[in-house]
């Protein structure tokens, strides 16, 4: 596509010198689709430029037929206006034309799409749960699970009026805190689902986007044939969270995969064994602060006031002010609560005792609390009291532990 | 086809925004309900009697003018028309609602049952292992949001009771038809009676058969999609029924006072189009829902 | 007896506001469509400037996302629900009853209620961005389970949604028994202007979608508040049925929006072209064969939500089989024009940029139907270009021609001509500047409905954006032509076109209240189109 990216380059310098945008200099040109680095993504590739070059010749002859009439055929050149009305020939011919070139696009489409749907004897199974706002990956040959959510520096940037200028992050909104990785040249499958509205997963570079539907799982297959980092993002409206959960796919060696599955297995084993970590403040608010960023600020934002009508305040709330509601602080990110997700599962002990100290000594919120991973612990194995008295919401709750236990 | 006759074009009217702000009120009601704001009920009841108030004084308008003879043929074409392509509208109105029943049997309960392999591999299997596709379905896929039931209505109780009476009154619609057209209000009248009467059973028997539901079987709306589309349709219809007997008692009172003529019922036939449309709904609910 | 035969005075109006609140008269109420779907375009079109504004670079300025989401959902259902179909309605009020000879509509007073619930249910509908948790957000496809978190917005969306279909069904009845019942002796079917044709067919697909939508909402209703499960896996429903429901109703309704603008534009090139309309009764075929196929292509939205293999290649088949009839009509359109004798007064100039640029929307349309590259495509701005030029430069254009060519006969003054076409070539350059690059933005990987974007999307958004103000700005002088044609000018002569066919061009300009009170008797020279 040698001509293409010359036509890129001095399109980007007209446009340039219209706009006098500084920000155009660091921006990555992309003006047609992506060849990606499966063999589907290049036979759509190629699909896509079939389509395009049909339709665009039949533009230029329709179009040019038309204004060759457009100049000839005007009063002010002193045309006549002929009689005739129909003509079946012509009428016939320019039914069967059209029809023929469908056929003849759709016969490739066919093949292709049949490709596409052969899953079969895949070697990793990956399993994709889209949920507000961040993806969930279950390795489900490894016994292994990771939360994938936006990067830290990006929801901080993408904060309304943060101040910091999204121009300065080539990745803005494109970075997330765990990619996933897989293996190249392996048949991997990918399961969508979601957890509670439906979202979708796509990077561009594997060929297809697949909705993750709650309930429900969806069957996809991917080879990947070139080592890189590919970007991608969830594609289906899902909240207002829906422009911040972006999918990392980090593609490595086999080599290197397994060796990246046994890391994290490690650091699993150590995530899950936090309960008796005793923190100073200084540390919980360090660590509580990067959690905030990281899981709670879609919702609540970098404020702690949240949004209103929609996410409550956190600043000034009695939950995170006083004493007597400290367990109901704690489950509330353990079970979660209406809208709200629970994050028992994808949170340590500590890391839970981190957030709810930093949100009990942030933004006014000057509690002194600190909570330590013990108690977060004893939380869980306690009954929940955000929906206790009240019976469906709290079957509800029950439910909503026994999809994401299940999920797992 | 076209005539050559003078068309009716009536003067302005106020029928027509009062039945505007009447819908706006009721749906204003509803939504406050819905919303749990103070005073939705008496809105939603405002709006309702405006409604009421409006389909008498619109109608009331129309038979006058019809009784003082201002329609011709083609304005009564007009109206044939009207409620011809108004019934359609509602048959595709139901029409949605058989779906989501043929979409739930055909598709998302086998799929949720392990079938569709290949398409939804792993649905079964990682997300609701336990759960066996049937119909009709009365374990969810999760138990805990739903109420369990404990038995269907059988098709062949009051439903295939009730199946009978709306044939029946059906036939006796026809009847009444026929007695119009001879002339004869005495027996028009009777089968018109009669056709209302069934109308009238019919809503009963189906309202025990909610209570029994309700009260018995556990069956609720909230029983899964079994509950969800058995009481949907059948509240529906059951709904259209309600308001064609209404329609008929109405056209009863009108023949009692001698409104029709051999010649000239379209009200009539409107109505009776009506009363068998929901016959037929009747029918297929009678298959699809209780039956097969 | 024809005294009681006919309650109205002749040469009688009603005043005040009697004359607009009860009105029956089918000038009147085509009159307050067009003026409502022009406030409507307005306030669709300012909640579009939010979100070009929000666009226009990356990072968060000047709104929430939440609040984002609920600009590109109601922008949307105004755009179509507000703007397009009630613009369409009003065309046919006024355009239809002239066309086929008939004193009114069929159900005047019918008609009437029509109208007046359109402004109600948008007042239930823009209420909501007023409510705690503000308006509905989940794209004005309304997808569960995302829109059953909405607030206390949600009853009133679902309830607005109803009462817009009452409004449109009870229009498309009163239309369908207009040209079936209405026309004058000799006006057969077959005889009919296009734009007639074009209606009756729209009417016929209103009446059997939008029932079908109002089925749909109303189980969103019954799954938030009765507990039913029909979009719910755990009780053995599935969200994806909703999308069913949806498209089932919603191809239609892309249809519904742009059969009519076919009509208007096989009207006016016509007219320009000196010539008849090439192959009438083919277009009458392709319309109707556009209108059955629409019903068949539901599921080409949903190719991405795992439908079985059998279903994507239907779907894909039916899909691209749209593009023959079509093309039938677009080449129809081509060979009007071939040896006419050619005039580029304002509205031929927008039908033929009509015909140009919804060729092009078509044609992405065409590229979306093909199932495995819709995978790429699907949910990306890619989508939302193909959209915009069937909608924007596609219906809108072609209102906007249907505007230009019948206001002389509205108001009995011509429009400055000048200022038309000063208007079109700036609406022509402005929408492309739109729209064009959001095919770019969509093949390189930007999905719709995100308040914030990468920064590789920035400079196409940018360009978007400001052709997005410039075409905004454009349509302020649209109103000020409106405005001043209205208020006075050149008189306008009955045939205000030299080349325009049809009966509506026999009755004086303006149309006076009440026209063909006794059935014209037509001649050939009528018939002709
Ligand atoms: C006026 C409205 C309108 C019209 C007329 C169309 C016309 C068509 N549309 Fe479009 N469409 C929309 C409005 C419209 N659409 C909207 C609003 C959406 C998005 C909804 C949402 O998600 O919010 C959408 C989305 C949409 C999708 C889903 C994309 C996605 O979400 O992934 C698809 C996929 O198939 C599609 C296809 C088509 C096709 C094949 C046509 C065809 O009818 C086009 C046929 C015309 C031509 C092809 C050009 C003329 C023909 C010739 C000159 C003949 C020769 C040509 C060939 C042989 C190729 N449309
Ligand atoms: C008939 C239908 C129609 C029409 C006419 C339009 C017209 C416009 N649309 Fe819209 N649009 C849709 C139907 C339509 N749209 C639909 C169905 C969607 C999908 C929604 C969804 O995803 O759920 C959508 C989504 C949509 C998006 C995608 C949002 C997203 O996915 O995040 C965008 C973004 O650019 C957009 C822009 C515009 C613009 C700039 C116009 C312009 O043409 C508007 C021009 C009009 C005016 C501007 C008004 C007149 C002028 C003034 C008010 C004066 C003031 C002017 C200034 C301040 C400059 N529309
Ligand atoms: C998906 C959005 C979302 C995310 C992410 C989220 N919350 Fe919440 N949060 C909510 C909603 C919605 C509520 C209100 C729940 C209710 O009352 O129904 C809430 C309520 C709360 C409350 C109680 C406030 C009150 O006054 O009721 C606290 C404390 C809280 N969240 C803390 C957190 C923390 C800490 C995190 C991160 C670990 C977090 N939230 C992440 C949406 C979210
Ligand atoms: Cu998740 Cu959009
Ligand atoms: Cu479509």
């Amino acid at each position: 596509m040698k001509g293409n990216s010359k036509l890129k380059s001095s399109f980007h310098k007209i446009i340039l010198a219209l706009l006098l945008t500084p920000f155009s200099a660091i921006a990555e040109w992309g003006l047609n689709m992506t060849q990606g680095v499966t063999p589907i993504s290049q036979e759509i590739y190629n699909m896509h430029m079939v389509t395009l070059w049909v339709v665009t010749v039949i533009g230029i002859v329709v179009f040019s037929i038309m204004f060759w009439s457009i100049f000839h055929h005007r009063k002010s050149k002193g045309a006549k206006a002929a009689k005739f009305s129909h003509s079946t020939t012509v009428e016939i011919i320019w039914t069967i034309i059209p029809l023929a070139i469908i056929i003849a696009l759709a016969i490739p489409a066919t093949k292709l799409l049949i490709k596409m749907d052969d899953t079969s004897e895949a070697k990793i199974t990956v399993k994709a749960t889209g949920i507000q706002w961040k993806w969930k990956y279950d390795y489900l040959d490894e016994d292994l699970t990771i939360y994938s959510s936006l990067d830290e520096k990006s929801a901080e940037v993408s904060q309304r009026n943060s101040g910091i200028d999204p121009m300065q992050s080539v990745n803005y909104l494109r970075d997330v805190d765990e990619p996933i990785v897989l293996p190249i040249n392996t048949k991997i499958r990918i399961l969508t689902t979601a957890a509670d509205v439906i979202h979708a997963w796509w990077v561009p570079d594997l060929g297809w986007k697949r909705d993750a539907i709650p309930g429900f799982i969806n069957d996809n297959w991917a080879i990947i044939e070139k080592a890189g980092v590919y970007r991608g993002q969830c594609a289906e409206i899902c909240g207002s969270g829906h422009g911040y959960m972006p999918i990392v796919v980090k593609a490595v060696t086999m080599d290197e995969y397994t060796a990246w599955v046994s890391e994290k297995k490690i650091e699993q084993e150590a995530k899950n064994n936090t309960k008796d970590m005793v923190l100073t403040m200084e540390e919980h608010m360090t660590k509580g602060e990067s959690v905030y960023k990281a899981q709670c600020i879609a919702c609540h934002q970098a404020n702690g006031e949240g949004v209103k009508g929609v996410f409550p305040s956190i600043a000034g709330s009695s939950v995170a002010i006083e004493a007597d509601n400290r367990l109901r602080h704690i489950q509330q990110i353990i079970y979660g609560k209406g809208l709200m997700p629970a994050f028992g599962e994808q949170l340590s002990d500590v890391d839970i005792a981190s957030v709810v100290t930093f949100t009990r000594n942030s933004w006014g919120n000057n509690t002194g609390d600190i909570v330590q991973a013990k108690e977060v612990s004893e939380a869980r194995s306690k009954p929940n009291v955000i929906t206790a008295g009240d019976s469906k919401k709290e079957k509800i709750a029950k439910s909503k532990i026994d999809e994401l236990a299940r999920a797992r | 086809m076209a005539s050559q006759e003078i068309y009716y074009v009536p003067d302005g009217s106020k029928w027509p925004i009062v039945g505007t702000l009447s819908l706006f009120i009721t749906f204003m009601g509803g939504a406050m309900m819905f919303n749990n704001a103070p005073g939705g009920l008496y809105v939603l009841i405002l709006g309702l009697a405006t409604l009421v108030y409006m389909f008498a004084g619109w109608f009331a308008d129309v038979i006058s003018e019809s009784l003082a003879g201002k329609y011709s043929k083609q304005v009564d074409v007009s109206f044939r028309m009207g409620m011809g392509w108004f019934i359609l509208s509602e048959v595709m109105f139901f029409a949605a609602f058989f779906g989501a029943l043929y979409y739930a049997r055909a598709f998302s309960i086998p799929w949720l049952g392990g079938e569709g392999q290949g398409l939804h591999n792993g649905t079964h299997e990682f997300l609701w292992p336990a759960f066996q596709a049937m119909w009709p379905m009365n374990v969810m896929p999760d138990p805990s949001n739903y109420t369990q039931y404990k038995d269907t209505i059988p098709a062949f109780g009051i439903p295939a009771v009730n199946t009978a009476l709306l044939l029946t009154s059906g036939v006796t619609c026809t009847f009444a038809h026929w007695a119009l057209k001879k002339e004869q209000r005495k027996a028009l009248c009777l089968w018109l009676a009669a056709t209302v009467l069934l109308g009238i059973i019919f809503v009963g028997f189906q309202a025990q058969e909610y209570v029994h539901a309700y009260n018995d079987l556990d069956l609720t709306l909230n029983s899964g999609i079994y509950g969800s589309t058995f009481f949907m349709l059948t509240g529906f219809h059951g709904f259209h029924v309600t308001m064609g007997a209404l329609m008929l008692a109405v056209i009863l009172f009108r023949s009692l006072k001698g409104h029709f003529s051999k010649k000239d019922h379209f009200a009539f036939e409107a109505v009776a189009w009506y009363w068998h449309f929901v016959d037929v709904v009747w029918l297929g609910l009678f298959i699809f829902v209780y039956w097969v | 007896m024809s005294t009681l035969a006919h309650d109205d005075h002749h040469d009688h109006k009603p005043t005040g506001l009697k004359r607009w609140f009860f009105s029956t008269n089918h000038k009147d109420i085509g009159t307050l469509y067009l003026i409502f779907a022009l406030v409507m375009f307005f306030v669709g079109g300012s909640m579009a400037m939010i979100i070009r504004a929000e666009l226009f670079q990356p990072g968060l300025q000047f709104v929430d996302p939440q609040f984002y989401n609920s600009m590109v959902t109601v922008h949307a259902l105004i755009m179509i629900f507000g703007a397009v179909m009630p613009a369409g309605v009003g065309l046919a009020n006024w355009m239809i009853p002239l066309m086929v000879g008939a004193p009114d509509m069929a159900l005047p007073r019918m008609n009437n209620m029509s109208f007046w619930i359109l402004p109600f249910a948008f007042a239930l509908l823009i209420s909501t961005l007023f409510m705690e948790g503000g308006g509905p957000a989940g794209g004005w496809t309304m997808y569960p389970p995302l829109v059953l978190q909405t607030g206390n917005a949600f009853p009133f969306l679902i309830f607005a949604i109803h009462f817009l279909g009452v409004s449109s069904i009870m229009g498309a009845i009163n239309i369908i028994a207009t040209v079936f019942n209405m026309r004058a002796p000799g006006m057969t079917l077959m005889k009919m202007p296009l734009f007639v044709w074009t209606w009756v067919i729209t009417s016929f697909l209103l009446i059997a979608s939008l029932p079908v939508l109002a089925g749909g909402v109303t189980m969103l209703l019954t799954d938030k508040y009765f507990g039913t499960s029909f979009f719910d896996a755990a009780g053995g429903g599935d969200p994806v049925l909703f999308q069913h429901i949806f498209w089932f109703f919603g191809h239609p309704e892309v249809y519904i929006l742009a059969l009519p603008a076919f009509g208007i534009v096989s009207q006016v090139i016509p007219a320009f072209a000196r010539k008849p309309l090439f192959g009438y009764a083919s277009m009458v075929y392709a319309t109707a064969s556009i209108a059955i196929l629409s019903f068949f292509v539901w599921a080409h939205h949903m190719f991405t939500v795992g439908l079985p293999i059998k279903g994507e290649l239907f779907f894909m088949y039916a899909t691209m089989l749209i593009a023959v009839p079509t093309g039938v009509k677009v080449f129809n359109w081509i060979a009007t024009m071939w040896k006419g004798a050619m005039t580029f007064e304002t509205p031929m100039l927008f039908s033929i940029a009509f015909v140009i640029l919804f060729t092009i929307g078509g044609f992405s349309g065409l590229m979306l139907g093909i199932t495995p590259v819709d995978f790429q495509y699907h949910d990306t701005y890619f989508v939302v270009a193909h959209f915009h030029y069937v909608l924007l430069t596609g219906a809108i254009f072609a209102l906007m021609s249907a505007v230009y060519y019948w206001l002389p006969k509205w108001t009995g003054y011509m429009y400055d001509e000048r200022l038309g076409k000063i208007h079109f070539w700036l609406s022509l350059i402005s929408s492309n500047v739109l729209f064009f690059p959001q095919h770019f933005l969509g093949l390189a990987g930007m999905p719709r409905r995100i308040p914030d974007y990468n920064i590789q999307f920035a400079d196409f958004n940018a360009i978007s954006s400001i052709g997005g103000f410039a075409y905004g700005i454009t349509q302020l002088l649209f109103v000020y032509i409106v405005i001043k044609c209205a208020l006075g000018g050149k008189k306008a002569k009955p045939r205000v076109w030299e080349g325009a066919k049809g009966l509506e061009w026999t009755v004086p300009s303006p149309a006076p209240f009440h026209t063909f009170e006794t059935p014209p008797k037509l001649t050939k020279e009528m018939l002709e189109h």
